[in-house]
């Protein structure tokens, strides 16, 4: 098992910076602006991504950060180890805001349809988009970035590895040949 | 028709370790001594079996008649001689209820018809168990059955005045009393020994007090009218030394203990798996011990099974509505043996005594019990103990599954039972029907 | 978690998790929707040998909230009185594909007997078996209090330093058995107090200060959680004390009492209350009480341990025990 870095941490953070101008654009600035990052390692970037777009904004700034928590609206409960879920954080109502999911890896969607769901259970948002740090392909569901990192064409016998700083103490991206039938752990892993 | 080919069991060890051969012809031991010759019989190589006398069981509940569907005389005394019992005491409550000559020679007669073992009824000393009125304690002494043992086992007999006079009336015909300790109002709806256990599982407890309160009340009163009274399945250390004062102080007061008494604990009922439910309840570790010594220095003078047959739905259930009992013929000696002869207390002569000379003597049964020498009636087990095995249902010979001791290892095996000079078990496998020494 | 039956069985993490959980739950049941997905598709029984509309309720709130479906079948009175034995339930249940029991029954040990049994292969939840336990009481006991002492910090706490007395019928409290080894795995000091009639036998194993008498107890550990348990009426009867007057009068929270509580300290009951015997309606009614709080609170533990029995895999069942084999 070979594991090959395609980001480093410098790759990251310039990516993290097109991304927050790319949302400040296509938003018009700030305002009713609201990124909620998924757990474990959207919430992290979702405030890279939040800290990035104040300092473009300036001062009067009003962007806001969360976390959306989708572990109980996942679809594959059943199929896996209990899953404990990490605490949703909602600084205001979502009724009217443009909401930007925040993921680390972006892969067969169905994280992002499970927080559709939740975000559906929370308010009615006046739009939703979707900003990830990788791409890895493989939907299973009609599902597409707004914002992404990197494109990165993998094999779904690969694993594409994750790590921040703020999760992790170290920050790269990796991908790593698998073996057959070896299973992926842990999040941070897809 | 019965086989009478004589059998000769060869290189058995006796009780008291010494080898010999027994030679077994009429219903009798015909011969003992070694190099015995086997021609003309049938030859049983004993070679590592211990010969005891055939055991006896003072505290035996056979069911029937009324409760069929748990056990039989048929079945109770299949499982006995399974266990190497060759004679046991069926408990009065049944339904109808043992209180009149008819019902115990109806038993009676039952235990001639199967064969397996002598059964010797047991009277109630009460009217329907009910502790009001005393039962025709006369009439069933003198009736077929010979009853000389009254018990209204599963209750006490709670009333003194009633007591005392039982007490005294058997006296005119030898008979004893056979007391279920239990002071009804210390026990309401208790479910197992009051302690540790108890406070953490949240049952209701069973003091040891109730028991040890009515042992302590029924010597004095066999003291006071000069009586004999025999104590059913002790099982507190408190039991044990009111016994012994009242040894010391020189009354007629004979005691007993069950095989589960000695070897489980309460800790068991931390899993509410009701095969560990019995009345009196298993109890605690130190109340083990003081059993296992009581034993040894003879203040309890036998070991009795209080087999409780019971059907499935009676313990398939949450521990409440469970019944109370345990199945005990089958495992008696191999439990016997784990708990106080490989622990050093006792020896197999002393094991003799305790599961066959002793019951025979309190429950006034002759023809038990006798040491197994030439002209001695063929009553007798072959047992090998140096045969560990995990116990199991396939062990079991009664109608009922109710053993605490299913999956657990016991030492050894009854190998052979006779009875009335015929094999009831040959080689660990019960005889057909018909080939007993039935009528 | 496969089945909970026990507070006992919880070590600090397991009990920190479901306590943790339940905040996430707590989250959702302030929103407008309050319900969640995850257990779409999982039946949940609840099965109440005993009558306790409130607890019954409570667990039906919870699975309702996590989108599962909900049978109440209430035994007691009804089948039970016609003979319908644990037993035979549990095997209707499992023929109705069950996924959890929650079960109430009046025997000590009957949730155990229904895991262990092989009668049916579903999580099973003691909402409160006999005079032994109340895990979810318990669990939401300790919920209130990690709230009322850490508010929106609660998360991934425990209860050191805390200190706890429980005054009552220690006896037949299944409440006050659940909330002792709970409490004092979070870490808690707890005190019992009740009339020596009214304490186990034997308590030498228990983690606890015993107390017979509630003003010296008072004294000497002024608690931070003072929780009251109910004088149940079959008691008055019992001759465990003469009479309420003096029950009132010893083990009562009266308002003197009250007044003399150290000023942060809470005042607990798990209800139903008998106001004016073990506690007077000021206290009940006061600042301290959490009594509503309890309520609330209890929907979203008993979410938790819904959640955590029935939304991930399922572990093979162990195999059935060999509890009863017939032989003939």
């Amino acid at each position: 098992m070979s594991a090959r870095i395609v980001l480093q941490a410098a790759d990251i953070t310039r990516a993290v910076t097109r991304i927050a101008h790319e949302i400040v654009e296509a938003n018009r600035g700030g305002d009713d602006l609201l990124l909620l990052g998924i757990p474990t390692r959207g919430v992290p970037l979702a405030q890279r991504l939040h800290a990035e777009i104040r300092r473009i904004e300036g001062s009067d700034a009003k962007a806001q950060v969360g976390a959306l928590d989708v572990t109980l609206y996942r679809d594959d409960l059943g199929s896996n180890p209990t899953r404990t879920p990490h605490p949703t954080n909602m600084p205001l109502s979502i009724d009217g805001m443009t909401v930007v999911l925040v993921d680390d890896v972006l892969y067969s969607g169905r994280t992002i349809r499970a927080a559709l769901d939740a975000l559906s259970d929370l308010g009615r948002p006046r739009a939703v988009r979707l900003a990830v740090l990788v791409d890895r392909g493989h939907r299973e569901f009609p599902i597409r970035a707004d914002f992404v990192g990197k494109n990165l064409p993998s094999s779904s016998k690969e694993r594409i590895n994750v790590r921040l700083t703020e999760a992790d103490g170290d920050e790269y991206v990796s991908i790593e040949g698998r073996a057959h039938g070896e299973a992926g752990t842990g999040d941070g892993s897809r | 028709m019965n086989d009478q080919t004589p059998f000769l069991i060869a290189g058995a060890t006796l009780a008291d370790g010494r080898r010999t051969d027994l030679l077994v012809a009429d219903g009798l031991i015909a011969e003992t001594g070694t190099g015995l010759s086997s021609t003309g019989a049938r030859r049983i190589d004993a070679d590592g079996l211990i010969a005891l006398p055939g055991l006896v069981d003072l505290h035996t509940h056979l069911r029937e008649p009324g409760f069929e569907p748990s056990e039989t005389v048929l079945t109770g005394t299949r499982a006995a001689a399974a266990g190497g019992f060759t004679a046991v005491f069926a408990m009065a409550n049944t339904s109808p209820v043992a209180d009149t000559a008819g019902v115990v020679e109806q038993v009676h007669r039952l235990g001639q018809d199967a064969g397996y073992a002598y059964v010797q009824p047991i009277g109630a000393v009460t009217v329907g168990l009910e502790g009001r009125h005393l039962a025709e304690l006369g009439a069933m002494a003198s009736s077929r059955a010979r009853v000389r043992v009254f018990s209204d086992d599963g209750h006490c007999v709670e009333d003194p005045l009633l007591m005392r006079r039982a007490l005294e009336y058997v006296k005119s015909f030898g008979g004893v009393i056979a007391q279920h300790a239990q002071d009804s109002r210390l026990t309401v709806e208790a479910q197992m020994n009051e302690g540790q256990v108890s406070s953490d599982l949240g049952l209701a407890g069973w003091p040891a007090v109730a028991e040890e309160s009515i042992i302590a009340r029924d010597v004095l009163l066999a003291e006071h009218v000069g009586s004999r009274v025999h104590i059913c399945h002790l099982s507190t250390a408190g039991s044990v030394d009111v016994v012994r004062w009242a040894k010391a102080r020189g009354i007629a007061v004979t005691a007993e203990v069950t095989p589960h008494h000695l070897l489980l604990t309460e800790e068991l009922v931390r899993s509410y798996d009701p095969k560990y439910k019995v009345n009196p309840p298993l109890r605690r570790a130190e109340d083990v011990e003081a059993l296992r010594r009581g034993l040894a220095d003879g203040t309890i003078d036998i070991v009795a099974t209080d087999h409780a047959p019971h059907p499935v739905e009676a313990k398939d259930c949450e521990w409440a509505a469970a019944a109370n009992g345990m199945v005990g013929l089958e495992s008696a000696l191999a439990v016997v043996q784990a708990a106080v002869v490989d622990t050093g207390g006792l020896d197999w002569a002393d094991v003799a005594r305790v599961l066959s000379a002793a019951p025979a003597t309190i429950g006034g049964l002759t023809g038990f019990g006798h040491e197994l020498t030439a002209g001695s009636p063929a009553e007798l087990t072959l047992y090998d103990p140096n045969d560990p095995h995990e116990f199991t249902a396939a062990d079991l010979a009664g109608r009922s599954g109710n053993s605490p001791y299913l999956d657990m290892q016991l030492p050894g095996r009854v190998r052979y039972t006779f009875h009335r000079g015929q094999p009831t078990l040959a080689d660990g496998a019960l005889r057909e029907e018909g080939l007993v020494a039935n009528g | 978690m496969r089945h909970l039956l026990s507070t006992r069985d919880l070590d600090l993490a397991d009990a920190i998790r479901l306590l943790d959980v339940a905040e996430d739950m707590a989250t959702v049941s302030t929103r407008e929707v309050k319900k969640l997905p995850a257990l779409r598709g999982k039946t949940v029984v609840n099965l109440f040998f005993e009558n306790s509309t409130r607890t019954r309720i409570s667990f039906e709130a919870a699975a309702k909230r996590l989108s599962a479906d909900v049978i109440n079948f209430s035994a007691s009175g009804s089948s039970v009185a016609k003979g319908e034995s644990l037993k035979d339930t549990a095997q209707t249940l499992a023929a109705m594909g069950a996924d959890a029991v929650v079960l109430r029954h009046p025997s000590s040990g009957a949730p155990q007997s229904l895991a262990d049994s092989g009668w049916i292969d579903a999580g099973v939840i003691n909402a409160g078996d006999g005079t032994h336990e109340h895990p979810t009481q318990a669990l939401l006991d300790a919920f209130t209090i990690r709230r009322r002492m850490h508010g929106a910090a609660s998360r991934g706490t425990n209860l050191s330093g805390v200190a706890v007395t429980i005054v009552g019928d220690i006896l037949h409290s299944r409440v006050a058995r659940s909330n002792v080894w709970l409490l004092t795995t979070l870490g808690a000091q707890v005190t019992l107090v009740a009339p020596p009639t009214l304490m186990p036998v034997n308590m030498t194993a228990w983690p606890v200060e015993v107390e017979y008498d509630l003003d010296r107890s008072l004294l000497r550990t002024p608690p931070s959680v003072l929780m009251m348990l109910r004088v149940q009426a079959e008691r008055m009867s019992g001759d465990f004390f003469p009479n309420t007057r003096e029950y009132s009068r010893r083990w009562g929270l009266d308002d003197e009492r009250l007044g003399r509580l150290p000023e942060d300290t809470i005042v607990m009951h798990p209800g139903p209350m008998n106001r004016g015997l073990e506690i007077s309606a000021a206290a009940a009614d006061s600042a301290r009480s959490t009594v509503r709080e309890q309520v609330t609170n209890g929907v979203s533990v008993r979410m938790a341990a819904l959640y955590l029995l029935l939304a991930g895999e399922r572990l093979s069942p162990p195999t059935p025990t060999s509890r009863m084999r017939a032989t003939t």
